[in-house]
C-alpha cells in the first residue's frame, strides 16, 4: 500500500509529463473502447433483432435497405408490395409463417408499424400496462417510445405521414393507446405497433373521395414487407430465388445483408484500429522515456532508499507501481472518453434509441481496455525497472 | 563499534589499498581525513558492507561483515548503519513527514508517526513536518536529513563530507549537530572529510568525553591511482 502511495507522489512530481502520458495512453485506449463499444452494440442489436427472421420480402430495390427499414427500422423502405402477392407467398410450402409490416406514418418520429400479433410474439414482448390491440386504430407503444413520448394508457394521438417528424398530420384518424410494452431490449422498444388494418384505414380515409373509390383502394391493399420464417433451413437455397425471379418482389436474407454491411464497415474499423495501435505504441514509448529519465534523475534517491534498507525488489516495485498508476489513470481516462465518443456518435447519428445505446455500458469485451493499459504501461516500465533494480548504494559514494 | 584488521581492498583496475587497523568504541567519534582520492569512500563502503574487502577482518556493531548474505545485509544495514551522503537526497515529491515515513518503508518497519515526530522534534524541525524540501533552508534540510538518518536508531553513523560547500559558521553548526545527535543516540560517528576545519570544530571537551580519534589516510598508500 505504501509503495503505491510513494509511487503516486513520485508520479506527480512532474505533473505536466504525467498528465501528458495519461492523456496519450488514454486517447489510444479511448479509440479501442469506442471500437469495442460500437462493435458490441451493433452485433448485439443485430443478433437480437434479426433472430428468427429467415428472409424479408418487399419491393424490389436494395436488399440491405429492405433489412434496415423492415427489421432494424433505421431506413426508409424501398416501396410497397400488394397484399395479395404476400398472401400467395403464405401458402408457399417452404414458408412456415409470415409477419406483415406496414410502414408509412410516425408519431413525433417514432414509427407507427402496422403488423399482426405475431410480431409481438416473435420478440417475446410482454405488455406492461393495458392490453394488445383488438381493433384498428388501437396502438401498443414500445417501452422506450412510451417513455420518450410521455404517453399513457387512453391517450390519443394522430400520426403524421412519413417516417420522420414533420409530415402531414392525419388529423381525422386518431389512434388510441391501449397498451404499453415492457422493455424487451429489441427493436420493439422504440416502435408504436398497431394492426395492419389501421394503416390501410388511415390512408384510405385520407385518399378516398367516395365509397366507390374506397372499394377500389381496398382491393389494391398493400403492405410494406413481410418477415418470413422458413419451414426448413433448406428453403434458404430456393425461396429467395423463387421470389426474385417469379414475382414482382424481392427476398433478402438478413444474415447475408448484415454480413455485407459489417464488411463495409470493416475498412473504417481497420483504419481506426491501426490508428489506436499507433497511439498506444507512441504512448508506450512516451511512458518508457518518462520512466527512464525518472530513474536517471532519481538514481541517488533510489540509492538512498537502498541504503536505508530497501531491497532491490522494493526499489524496482516503486517504479513498477508508478507505471501501474499511469495504466490505471489512462484506463479511466480512456474508458470515459471512449464511452463519451460512443454516446456522441449515437447522438449525432440519432441512433441512440436503436442500434447504439451510447455510453455507460460495459460489454464483457471492454475488459480488454484496462488489461491493455496495464500491459503497455508495464512493458514500457520493464527496462527502467531493471535499471532501478540495479541501483547500488555505492552510487551515493560516487556522487562527488 | 567498528573494528578492522589488516583490511585491504582491490580496485577493478588491480590497484590495492591497505587500511590501518582501527578500533572505535560504541558511542565514540572517528575522524576519517585525507585528500580526495585517498580511499575515504572505499573505507566507508567497506564498513557499510557495500563492497567486500580483498582480505582482512571487519566487525561493525558486533557483526562480522564477512558472514552477511546480500539480502540479510540490506536489512542489517538498515538497522545498524546509516550513511549521510554529501547531498541530502530528500525526495522533492514528498513532505518532510513523508520523507521520514519513506525511510521506515524502505527499512521495512511499520510506519510510526510518533517516532517520526520525536526525531523531528529532537532536531528542532517538528514544525516543518508538512513542508516540501523545496520550502526548507539549507540548514533546515540538513536537520531533516539527519532526523531521517537517526529515525531507525542506527549504531553507526557514517557522514561523508558533511561540511562541504558550507561557510565556517555553518560548518561548525553542522559538526556540532552531528556530534550532539550521535551522542544522544549513543551512536558511533564516522566523519569522512578532507576539510581541515572539521577537526577544529570538534571541541576539546567533547573530544575527551567521546574518545575522538583521527584516522589519517594518505594518498600514497594507493599502489596505483
Amino acid at each position: 500500500m505504501k509503495t503505491l502511495f510513494f509511487a503516486w507522489r513520485y508520479l506527480w512530481e512532474r505533473p505536466l509529463g504525467a498528465a501528458l502520458n495519461v492523456l496519450l495512453l488514454g486517447l489510444g485506449l479511448a479509440s479501442i473502447t469506442f471500437l469495442l463499444l460500437v462493435g458490441a452494440q451493433l452485433s448485439k442489436a443485430f443478433d437480437r433483432d434479426l433472430a428468427g427472421i429467415d428472409a424479408v420480402v418487399g419491393a424490389k430495390g436494395s436488399p440491405m435497405q429492405l433489412i434496415l427499414s423492415g427489421v432494424l427500422h433505421i431506413d426508409v423502405p424501398p416501396g410497397n408490395v400488394p397484399l395479395s402477392a404476400v398472401r400467395a407467398l403464405e401458402k408457399n410450402p417452404l414458408v412456415d409463417s409470415i409477419i406483415p409490416i406496414s410502414l408509412g406514418d410516425n408519431f413525433r418520429s417514432y414509427r407507427i408499424v402496422g403488423t399482426s400479433q405475431a410480431y409481438l410474439a416473435h420478440y417475446q414482448a410482454t405488455v406492461a400496462q393495458g392490453r394488445t390491440w383488438d381493433q384498428p386504430m388501437d396502438v401498443v407503444v414500445g417501452a422506450t417510445a412510451a417513455r420518450k413520448l410521455g404517453v399513457a394508457l387512453g391517450n390519443t394521438f394522430a400520426g403524421s405521414h412519413g417516417l420522420g417528424a414533420g409530415g402531414h398530420a392525419h388529423g381525422d384518424s386518431v389512434y388510441t393507446v391501449v397498451g404499453i410494452l415492457a422493455p424487451s431490449g429489441s427493436v420493439l422498444d422504440r416502435l408504436i405497433l398497431t394492426d395492419t388494418a389501421s394503416v390501410w384505414k388511415v390512408h384510405e380515409d385520407y385518399t378516398a373521395v367516395d365509397d366507390e373509390d374506397r372499394k377500389v383502394l381496398e382491393e389494391e391493399r398493400e403492405i410494406t414487407m413481410a418477415l418470413v420464417k422458413y419451414k426448413s433451413p433448406l428453403a434458404a437455397m430456393s425461396f429467395p430465388r423463387y421470389v426474385n425471379t417469379s414475382t414482382e418482389m424481392q427476398a433478402a436474407a438478413p444474415a447475408l445483408e448484415i454480413t455485407r454491411l459489417l464488411n463495409m464497415l470493416g475498412l473504417g474499423t481497420d483504419v481506426l484500429r491501426a490508428f489506436a495501435g499507433v497511439l498506444l505504441l507512441t504512448a508506450g514509448l512516451s511512458v518508457f522515456i518518462a520512466l527512464w529519465s525518472a530513474v536517471r534523475e532519481r538514481r541517488a534517491d533510489l540509492a538512498l532508499l537502498r541504503m536505508l534498507g530497501a531491497p532491490p525488489a522494493k526499489v524496482a516495485a516503486l517504479l513498477l507501481c508508478e507505471a501501474l498508476w499511469l495504466g490505471v489513470l489512462a484506463s479511466v481516462v480512456g474508458l470515459l472518453l471512449g464511452q463519451a465518443f460512443a454516446a456522441a456518435l449515437a447522438w449525432l447519428l440519432q441512433l441512440d434509441n436503436s442500434l447504439l445505446i451510447g455510453g455507460m455500458v460495459w460489454p464483457v469485451q471492454l475488459w480488454v481496455v484496462p488489461c491493455l493499459a496495464l500491459g503497455v504501461a508495464l512493458v514500457s516500465a520493464l527496462l527502467p525497472t531493471v535499471a532501478a533494480y540495479r541501483v547500488s548504494v555505492l552510487e551515493l559514494l560516487q556522487t562527488r | 563499534m567498528i573494528q578492522t584488521r589488516n583490511l585491504r581492498y582491490a580496485y577493478l583496475g588491480g590497484a590495492e589499498l591497505a587500511f590501518p587497523d582501527v578500533d572505535v568504541a560504541q558511542g565514540s567519534v572517528l575522524l576519517l581525513s585525507g585528500p580526495s582520492g585517498c580511499g575515504k569512500s572505499t573505507w566507508l563502503a567497506l564498513v557499510a558492507g557495500l563492497v567486500a574487502p580483498l582480505y582482512g577482518e571487519l566487525t561493525v556493531a558486533g557483526q562480522p561483515l564477512a558472514a552477511l548474505k546480500k539480502i540479510a545485509g540490506d536489512a542489517w544495514r538498515a538497522r545498524a548503519i546509516v550513511f549521510l551522503p554529501q547531498k541530502l537526497h530528500l525526495s522533492a515529491a514528498l513532505t518532510v513527514q513523508q520523507n521520514l515515513a519513506m525511510a521506515q518503508w524502505a527499512a521495512g518497519v511499520p510506519e510510526d508517526a510518533d517516532r517520526i515526530h520525536a526525531a523531528l522534534l529532537a532536531l528542532g524541525v517538528a514544525e516543518l513536518a508538512a513542508r516540501k524540501p523545496s520550502q526548507l533552508s539549507g540548514g533546515q534540510a540538513q536537520r531533516v536529513a539527519l532526523a531521517r538518518a537517526v529515525l531507525l536508531q542506527p549504531q553507526v553513523i557514517l557522514a561523508d563530507e558533511p561540511t562541504a560547500s558550507l561557510d565556517d559558521e555553518a560548518a561548525a553548526d553542522a559538526v556540532a549537530l552531528l556530534l550532539a545527535t550521535a551522542r544522544s543516540y549513543n551512536a558511533t560517528l564516522v566523519i569522512a572529510t578532507h576539510d581541515a576545519r572539521v577537526a577544529q570544530c570538534i571541541p576539546p571537551a567533547v573530544d575527551g568525553q567521546m574518545g575522538f580519534q583521527p584516522l589519517q589516510l594518505m594518498r600514497n598508500k594507493l599502489s596505483k591511482e
